[in-house]
């Protein structure tokens, strides 16, 4: 059909909003609230705040292009005084209820409210009155200052319909209206499980990490500490676009130098502590495939994977009576934080309270993992402190270092060691894949021709795949966002599953959209990228199955023996309790 | 009572046929003629020879109308009355301000506060020995001339009861003076019809939603019929919320079963087998009339499976609202229906295309649905006749404030405010003038003395700065600030807004502050300029027919009253002496006695005087509550 849009005639399909014809034609119609993400299945659409407004020939207000669609023959005017007037008119009404904090605001310059009133050219507010406040709410991943939040209700999409986790949604009404938990209680004490989607989508700075530099700042500036650093898998592919390079660009060699120009004393890689997981949750589950296959009953399959904390988390409060089917495999950072506190203290001679573990994770969820009290030995935290993607970001700044121009550098031995297996962790359906190379070929003692499991591979919520272990078929299922992830743990409750195991990561996509990543700001195709630039890691890794991985290989003949030893339960694995 | 089922057509004539019998007195006393003892003598009723028809409307029931109808039943007793008598407890009669209302059948005489002790008089006098208890008959304000019956009553003359046709006259809770009045006759016959056909007669009547908007209902009920899909649903907006609105609220206390049959018959029409009824808990006498007319309605199998015989099965349920003003508006009321959160959302789709839970779903609003009935029985040009050229048929409003009769109305469409004011009101209350007059409550506009001769309809009224609305009409006189008038419609809708889209939930707030400010003197004409900007973006671009309306009280007023705006702005006074921050109150000295009585009387002692000499105002003090201008005898205090 034909619309005309700014004395612009277009052809379109039907079903297509104004918002999506007139991008088409190049004509940017500001919005706020509106944010899809096809990649994702993230569509937050609830028409709520009026900044998208256009005029429409013969109609008597004026439209929300995000929320219209287009009509034959439709005339419309995206920038007439009306339209501008009354943009701006609801601009100024959500500046009037925001605090003027932009100058110390985390999240000033990266913020859709300041960027939308920087276009509108707002240089007053004539509308003043009252404001309203709310207690500041700090879990320990998350900051709330709903004092910022302008009901855009993106995290209410992703924390209900996203990640079906129903922990924030609009309480209250009229000017008192906000996005909140049950009862008004705080995170903590909510359905929250910490995923950090809420934060990854907010537009202002009302949700945030909670942050945790100038810990590390002083860890660093204490003569008594050896400080060393882990970074995440998908921390290496996001971390470039805080400095202008390409979404998805592999930065982990100027980020080491970065690290080491910080001053930490060693650079080591989560992705050493990734194959570590794959040498213990793999063991883990082919015993578990074993059992059955001789026809034992009670073994607990499918089998879950264990590395996303708020995965874990969420089977904590939301699933469980079906906590038996996790991998009591600890997580990379918590593998690695054992290692580092119980393996190479040791080794360098430093007693462990003096050994600081820094994480850098894609997650917000990481910085609860590591404050569970199972994660601690005599109260001392086997990762004393995880800061995100962002922070890092920050820290960088803050040290003055002109990221662009570093040369790139190694992590350090021996536990900056990994395997092509390790740095797909960071995208969905990377750990699966990781497991099914080493697991192939421990199962059936054969190598394995192909190790890129295409058919594992992509963004559909729930994926389903087939793999033949000579002879055995292994079921194994994927599922990113925890509200896909539901689906097919209420198949394994029903008994209707026969899986053999299945990965879960909380965010779509994976830890690439991280909640402590930099902002996409509803752009899927930096989600897409980074993805991208992970299997792109692994393609040019050397060695790619993490059985390989000679520091790996060396760990376990130096110290911990051999897969699910007894010294590698204790270290390496953990249990789970109802929350 | 046990009921029979009635499972044909021939069998629900026999029954209305019965009924009609027993009702044959009470339908006579109706007729504009009255009724003859000859009549009375020949007729084969029920039996009685007089009926007491008591108010259990929720107005009469608060002013203990349950004791009256108790005292009446031991009178009846004791003066051997039973066999004559038959006391019925009926829905609203409107005249709710007179509550609680008697009225004794076949002569209409309508007693007005009616205390339970005036029983015993009633019933010796009256019943007994047909001696009309004088000092309870309503007294006309105008000419203090008592009124020997309702028939006579200025208040009742000019009304045409369509959609009010059985309240304040049947039994709400008992379906046989339902069928009395032809009750389930229009469900017969369209069950008979094609629904193309019943539509085509609701299109062709001109039926307009008589919630607010306005929509053409046979449309509505095309739409929905047109959209294929197995399961849809029938919705009754039982959400009445505007402020004093009362319409719906005795249509379901009064008459249910006309909601039940209409309800069927639009089930029967879009293709809809169940239907939902959605009605704020807060109105518990409705619901409960409600819940017993559908067991009432079941047990005869006017519910449920296979109705009278034919292959149309529909059944209906309650669901109860919070009392949130924005579950009025359709889409919000759905997502409410479905256990979410009472927010509107973006129209298209329509709730006739996708509605509740999905499902093609067609909402009409409690008056619509009374209407459905008689334009069945009476035809679309009888129902096309009455009223104005683009809206047919009558409309009910709640009339309130300033008006010697306020209650609840029912007159055609064309009627002009006027009539409706001065006519069936009783003019100004006090013999003030009249100022203005606000219809369709906080989305609607206030109209001047300039439109009194409109005659009332939705495109009159809106091209004047106002709306149908529901129907709720408040009349104001001159002691009445608009300005204030506005800020009490937006403290309202600031209260109401669910917080969704910006312009409603932030900007209402800002309009209230600016508002606030004007009452208080300390807005500027700056202020005033952006009172108007804000007011027409918030119209513009506000998500739904709450927030779109809300600035309508704003924007209404400064178009018919900017003087008064501008007397708070530039001269920081208030014409109608309302705003207590602009008001002084003084003691003019020629005129005060020093009789001291003000003094005596302030609750703050801000005046100060000794005895036979002239009193003075501490305005520091002063906390403008106006109690000594009512003390004063002597017109001695000043107010400006």
């Amino acid at each position: 059909m034909k619309v005309t849009i700014d004395n612009r005639v277009l052809e379109v399909e039907k079903g297509v909003t104004i918002l999506d014809a007139a991008a088409q034609a190049g004509i940017k119609i500001p919005t706020l609230c509106h944010m899809h993400m096809h990649e994702l299945n993230y569509a937050n659409k609830p028409g709520a705040c009026r900044i998208c407004v256009v005029e429409v020939e013969g109609r008597r207000n004026l439209a929300p292009a995000c929320k219209t669609d287009c009509t034959e023959g439709m005339v419309v005017y995206t920038h007439t005084p009306r339209v501008l007037n009354a943009r701006r008119t609801v601009m100024e009404l959500l500046l009037s209820n925001h605090p003027d904090e932009c100058l110390t605001c985390v999240k000033s310059g990266r913020c859709d409210l300041q960027s939308v009133a920087i276009d509108l050219g707002i240089r007053k507010v004539s509308y003043q009155g009252a404001t309203t406040h709310f207690e500041m709410d700090k879990s320990a991943s998350i900051v709330r200052n709903m004092d910022k939040c302008i009901s855009c209700r993106r995290c209410e999409t992703a924390c209900n319909e996203i990640q079906g986790v129903g922990a924030l949604s609009a309480t209250n009404r009229g000017f008192g209206a906000i996005m909140g938990t049950a009862f008004e209680k705080p995170l903590t004490d909510s359905e929250c499980v910490n995923c950090g989607q809420c934060v990854a989508v907010c537009p202002t700075g009302a949700l945030s990490e909670n942050p945790h530099i100038d810990e590390v700042i002083a860890a660093l500036n204490d003569p008594t500490k050896t400080v060393v650093v882990q970074p995440a898998p998908a921390v290496r592919v996001a971390l470039g676009q805080e400095f202008g390079c390409e979404p998805g660009a592999n930065v982990a060699g100027k980020m080491a130098t970065a690290l080491r120009q910080i001053g930490f004393d060693h650079v080591f890689d989560t992705d050493f502590a990734a194959d570590l997981t794959i040498m213990e949750e793999g063991t883990e589950l082919l015993g578990r495939i074993e059992k059955a296959l001789k026809g034992d009953k009670s073994v607990k399959l499918p089998l879950m994977t264990s590395c996303c904390p708020a995965w874990v988390l969420y089977m904590e409060k939301h699933n469980p009576d079906l906590l038996a089917h996790l991998s009591s495999a600890r997580s990379p950072q918590q593998m690695f934080g054992a290692i580092a506190k119980n393996y190479f203290a040791k080794k360098i001679g430093v007693d462990r309270k003096d050994l600081i573990v820094v994480s850098v994770m894609p997650c917000v969820a990481k910085k609860y993992e590591c404050k569970r009290p199972e994660m601690s030995t005599n109260g001392d935290p086997d990762v004393n402190i995880s800061i995100t993607t962002r922070e890092l970001a920050r820290l960088i700044r803050q040290y003055n270092i002109d990221f662009a121009k570093l040369p790139e550098s190694e992590f350090d031995s021996p536990l900056g060691e990994s395997t092509g297996a390790a740095v797909i962790f960071g995208v969905t359906g990377g750990v699966i894949e990781a497991a099914a190379r080493t697991a192939y070929e421990v199962f059936t003692k054969k190598t394995l021709g192909s190790v890129d499991f295409q058919a594992i591979r992509g963004f559909d919520g729930v994926r389903v795949a087939t793999i033949d272990f000579n002879g055995t078929p292994i079921k194994l299922g994927i599922a990113h966002g925890l509200a896909n992830a539901q689906k097919l743990v209420d198949l394994v409750r029903e008994g209707k599953c026969d899986l053999h195991a299945i990965e879960v990561m909380a965010c779509p996509g994976g830890c690439i959209d991280g909640g402590g990543q930099p902002f996409h700001r509803g752009n899927g195709e930096i989600l897409a990228k980074r993805g991208a630039g992970l299997y792109a890691a692994d393609a040019d890794k050397k060695i790619r199955k993490s059985h390989e991985n000679p520091d790996i290989q060396k760990l376990y003949k130096e110290f911990l023996g051999t897969p699910c030893s007894e010294l590698s339960e204790q270290l390496l694995h953990t249990h789970y309790s109802k929350k | 009572m046990a009921l029979p089922i009635i499972a044909s057509f021939p069998e629900l004539a026999e029954m209305q046929k019965k009924c009609a019998a027993d009702f044959a007195l009470r339908e006579l006393s109706n007729r504009p003629e009255g009724v003859t003892a000859e009549e009375i003598k020949n007729l084969h009723n029920d039996g009685f020879e007089q009926y007491v028809l008591v108010c259990g409307g929720t107005g009469c029931h608060a002013s203990n109308s349950a004791e009256i109808l108790k005292n009446f039943e031991v009178a009846i007793e004791k003066h051997g009355l039973n066999k004559k008598v038959k006391i019925v407890r009926t829905g609203c009669f409107g005249f709710c301000e007179q509550g609680p209302i008697v009225k004794i059948l076949p002569d209409n005489t309508f007693y007005v506060h009616v205390t339970p002790e005036d029983v015993e008089e009633i019933v010796a006098s009256h019943l007994e020995s047909g001696n009309k208890v004088e000092r309870l008959l309503y007294v006309l304000p105008t000419t203090g001339e008592h009124m020997p019956d309702s028939k006579h009553m200025p208040f009742y003359k000019k009304q045409v009861r369509i959609a009010l046709r059985n309240c304040g006259f049947i039994d709400p809770e008992n379906i046989n003076d339902y069928f009395a009045r032809r009750g389930y006759e229009a469900l017969a016959k369209v069950l008979q019809m094609k629904p193309e056909d019943v539509i085509q007669t609701i299109i062709e009547a001109g039926l307009r939603g008589r919630g607010g908007g306005g929509f053409p209902t046979g449309q509505k009920w095309k739409i929905t019929r047109e959209v294929q899909n197995d399961t849809k649903y029938v919705v009754c907006n039982a959400d009445e919320g505007d402020p004093g609105a009362f319409m719906d609220r005795s249509i379901l206390e009064g008459d249910p079963f006309s909601i039940i049959e209409a309800m069927s018959i639009n089930g029967y029409c879009t293709g809809a087998n169940h239907g939902l009824i959605y009605i704020r808990a807060e109105y518990p006498l409705a619901i409960h009339r409600l819940e017993i007319a559908i067991a009432q309605a079941r047990e005869c199998h006017l519910l449920g499976n296979n109705i009278l015989g034919t292959n149309f099965s529909f059944d209906i349920e309650l669901r109860y609202g919070a009392g949130a003003f924005v579950c009025g508006e359709e889409t919000a009321l759905i997502r409410s229906m479905e256990g979410h959160r009472g927010e509107p959302y973006v129209k298209p789709p329509f709730p006739s295309v996708r509605g509740y839970k999905g499902y093609p779903t067609n909402v009409n609003n409690v008056e619509t649905f009374a209407n459905i009935p008689p334009i069945i029985l009476n035809g679309a040009k009888w129902f096309a006749s009455i009223g104005t050229e683009k809206s047919h048929g009558t409309k009910v409003f709640a009339l309130a404030g300033k008006v010697n009769n306020v209650g609840l109305i029912e007159v055609p469409m064309g009627t002009t405010l006027r009539q409706v004011i001065f006519e069936i009101g009783g003019g100004i209350k006090g013999g003030k003038k009249f100022k203005a007059v606000q219809t369709g409550g906080p989305s609607g506009g206030c109209l001047c003395e300039k439109h009194l001769d409109i005659p009332i309809d939705y495109d009159n009224l809106i091209a004047a700065g106002s709306m149908m609305g529901s129907g709720g009409m408040i009349v104001m006189d001159e002691d009445n600030c608009m300005v204030a008038v506005a800020k009490f419609y937006l403290d309202f809708t600031v209260e109401e807004s669910c917080g969704k889209c910006a312009p409603c939930r932030i900007g209402n707030k800002r309009l209230y502050e600016l508002l606030d400010k004007i009452t208080k003197g300390c807005a500027t004409m700056e202020d005033l300029e952006n009172l108007e900007n804000l007011a027409k973006v918030i119209k513009d671009t506000a998500l739904c027919g709450l927030g779109q309306t809300s600035p309508n009280p704003v924007l209404s007023t400064l178009l018919n009253f900017r003087d008064e705006y501008i007397a708070h702005v530039v001269d920081h006074r208030c014409p109608a002496h309302q705003c207590t921050s602009l008001v002084r109150y003084s003691i003019d000295p020629a005129k005060c006695k020093g009789c001291t009585a003000c003094a005596r009387n302030c609750p703050v002692n801000a005046i100060s005087g000794t005895v036979k000499n002239p009193h003075t105002i501490d305005p520091a003090v002063c906390i403008r509550c106006g109690s000594c201008v009512s003390r004063c005898k002597f017109g001695a205090i000043t107010v400006e």
